[in-house]
């Protein structure tokens, strides 16, 4: 088995579909550098990424597919999932190779194995576009923490700039260490230093907000416990909907 | 007030913020009692409008989005509130009659538009749902709210979601001008049936909700055909109107309320009819359930399944329910108990139904029925592929058949299928409908 190891990038991934037809090695296996083992027993290759090999692939995705569903495979890259990506790897090879009408197989694994995995990456981004919960910072700027179970925050950068086109926001990934900011034109990625960085596990950053945040903050605790409905309490499909591992950065969700 | 809705940044003073924290508690306070009075609208839908962001805040979701759920489970997708809870009217269900002894209070315009903002802001919500009492008249109310959401609009320009109740009464001018704001209009039947309305809210009859429903729809295709000739036709309620029934106040069956259901989908183009289980409220008339009596949870949850099934699965009403069969199932499903009622539909070979016969099988929902389809293109589909891809197999493998299915003579005895199914699926009821019980005996 040849192993390619890539640089954990969506391009470098791409670049690994070129590299597996350009020498015909059709049982490659793509691994990011930064989860990489060498093993004894398989030989590997490292792949540099290169921008027009990886957009010669992307091209070529979207005219065999659609950019629609192209852009699925972008989704579930973002899963960072070992499986999933191998998986992905082996639909791209095959419709390559002309299995054009390979993703509708429900019946073959790594299909439904995508399409589940594909399935989840957009649950989470949906979540996000529902759990994230800005603070307005004294600078009139909004920011909100997150450490979603998947790297989604490209996946809503549009939807945010859209709705919220009159005010500056930033919105972490505690998790993976980068986010989006945007300035009233344009989102950018933006990676914050080790000082402020330092801050998220005290509660300083507090301190920055803007005095009448903390009104609305309480406004908002008190509608949360007003429009439940005592005698139709139902904890479980609470917890379904609202899992804990999202509540740290729910403003409801704090005593 | 100005001190603390001005977008002025800086920090406060010593007297302000003492003078502040006593309006941040009447706010408080106000916030407590008119989101407790506008809880028992259980419509939340945040959908179907697709409101553009021109150049302000906003926009509007086309799926729509729940931004957290309370602690009964119900999704939290709006700033859910009453203007007023101050009524001239009595209706004995609800909590804000005028003859109840609740707190009463009323927002000023400002303050319905600087929570929504601020709220909006900050992503809690998707958008704002305003009702109120009636106080003074129809008019005088329906003009109030027409204020806000025109503040709305036009001064913060919002473009997030506003669901607006249409005040029965009100006159159409005021009627037709809130619709070019908000994205979906409701009023609420209140009771399934004439004669339950009557009973507990003398002063309110259909007609009078029936009036507005049809002006409104009326109004929405009067602006979709100006819209097919002159393209920059403003929006009318872009998400379409809905309607809710209370459900358990008064002795209707199930196919009452699905008829009525089913008649006002067809006639008024409702996007939903919900079906809200009555709660019973302080000191309500002996004609209702008395206080401590538990939501009828059940019931409600399977008359949404019923709606499901007329709207997206293709089934007539009589087929689910009719005048022999005038109640739903409480330990079943309706398509479930259709299928048990219909022996003769099945089996279903899924390698060669059509859609239409195989979303009709217990278990197999319409995402499934499509893999389906796609799937068998490339092969006979056995049953551990189906099992895979998601059905509630323990039910839908007595309904249908694989490539790989055993054959079977004769038709499967359907009392002993049901008790089958029932022992084999752990329905999240069987503890629900035992919790009313046990309570008798803990």
């Amino acid at each position: 088995m040849t192993v390619y190891v890539y640089d954990g990038t969506y391009y470098g991934f791409l670049c690994c579909i070129f590299e597996c037809f350009e020498m015909k090695e059709w049982h490659a296996v793509p691994v990011s550098e930064s989860v990489h083992q060498s093993s004894f027993f398989d030989s590997q290759r490292i792949i540099t990424t290169d921008a027009s090999k990886a957009e010669r692939v992307l091209n070529g995705l979207q005219q065999r597919i659609g950019k629609s569903r192209a852009s699925d495979f972008f989704r579930v890259f973002l899963s960072e999932d070992p499986r999933a990506l191998t998986a992905a790897f082996r639909l791209l090879v095959a419709l390559f190779r002309g299995n054009g009408n390979i993703l509708e197989n429900y019946g073959n694994d790594d299909v439904l194995y995508v399409a589940q995995t594909l399935k989840k990456v957009s649950r989470e981004r949906h979540r996000m576009k529902a759990f994230i919960r800005f603070s307005k910072s004294s600078d009139g700027l909004f920011f909100a923490l997150v450490e979603p179970d998947f790297n989604v925050l490209p996946l809503i950068a549009s939807f945010f700039a859209r709705r919220y086109a009159d005010q500056n926001w930033l919105i972490y990934d505690v998790k993976r260490n980068y986010g989006i900011y945007y300035d009233k034109l344009t989102v950018v990625e933006v990676q914050l230093d080790i000082n402020i960085r330092k801050q998220f596990e005290t509660t300083q950053v507090k301190v920055a907000a803007d005095e009448r945040n903390a009104h609305f903050e309480q406004l908002w605790k008190q509608y949360f416990k007003s429009t439940n409905i005592e005698e139709r309490r139902n904890m479980k499909l609470h917890m379904q909907h609202v899992p804990k591992r999202y509540w740290k950065y729910l403003v409801e969700k704090q005593p | 007030m100005s001190y603390l809705f001005s977008n002025l940044v800086r920090p406060f003073h010593a007297l302000e913020r003492h003078y502040i924290k006593g309006i941040m508690e009447r706010i408080e306070e106000k916030l407590r009692i008119l989101a407790d009075a506008a809880k028992y609208d259980v419509s939340c839908s945040s959908s179907g409008s697709k409101r553009q962001n021109k150049g302000g805040i906003g926009d509007a979701s086309a799926s729509g989005i729940c931004h957290t759920y309370t602690e009964d489970g119900r999704c939290v997708s709006l700033l859910k509130i009453l203007l007023t809870n101050h009524c001239i009217y009595d209706c004995a269900f609800c909590v804000s009659r005028k003859s109840s002894d609740v707190k009463r209070a009323a927002f000023t315009v400002e303050e319905v538009v600087s929570l929504t903002m601020n709220f909006y802001r900050r992503n809690y919500i998707e958008g704002l749902f305003l009702s109120s009492g009636i106080f003074k008249d129809a008019d005088f109310t329906m003009e109030r709210l027409l204020r806000i959401v025109k503040k709305l609009r036009l001064e913060e320009r919002y473009n997030g979601y506003i669901h607006l109740k249409t005040i029965p009464g009100a006159s159409e001018e005021l009627i037709k001008e809130a619709g070019l704001y908000a994205d979906r209009m409701s009023i609420n039947l209140e009771l399934p049936t004439e004669t339950g309305l009557k009973l507990v809210a003398p002063e309110k009859d259909h007609d009078s909700v029936r009036k507005p429903l049809a002006f409104v729809n009326n109004t929405i295709k009067t602006f979709q055909s100006e819209r097919a000739v002159i393209r920059h036709t403003p929006v009318f309620v872009p998400a379409g109107q809905s309607t809710q029934m209370v459900i358990g106040a008064t002795p209707e069956t199930d196919f009452q309320i699905m008829s009525v259901a089913d008649e006002f989908y067809r006639n008024y183009n409702l996007k939903r009819v919900y079906y809200s289980g009555y709660v019973p409220v302080n000191g309500s008339s002996p004609l209702l359930p008395e206080i401590g009596t538990r939501p009828p949870l059940v019931r409600e949850n399977r008359l949404y399944q019923a709606d499901w099934l007329l709207r997206f699965y293709d089934f007539r009403l009589d087929e689910i329910l009719n005048p022999k069969f005038s109640q739903l199932d409480l330990d079943i499903d309706p398509k479930l108990g259709w299928a048990l009622r219909n022996p003769a539909f099945f089996p279903v070979d899924v390698n060669t139904a059509d859609y239409k016969t195989i979303i009709r099988i217990p278990g197999i929902g319409r995402q499934s029925a499509l893999k389906i389809i796609r799937a068998r293109a490339f092969g006979q589909l056995r049953e551990y592929q189906l099992k895979r891809l998601g059905i509630a197999f323990n039910r839908a493998r007595y309904f249908m058949r694989c490539s790989d299915t055993p054959f079977r003579l004769g038709e499967p005895n359907m009392a002993q299928l049901k008790s089958q199914i029932l022992k084999t699926s752990h329905t999240k009821y069987k503890s629900l409908s035992l919790e009313g019980q046990l309570t008798l005996f803990s």
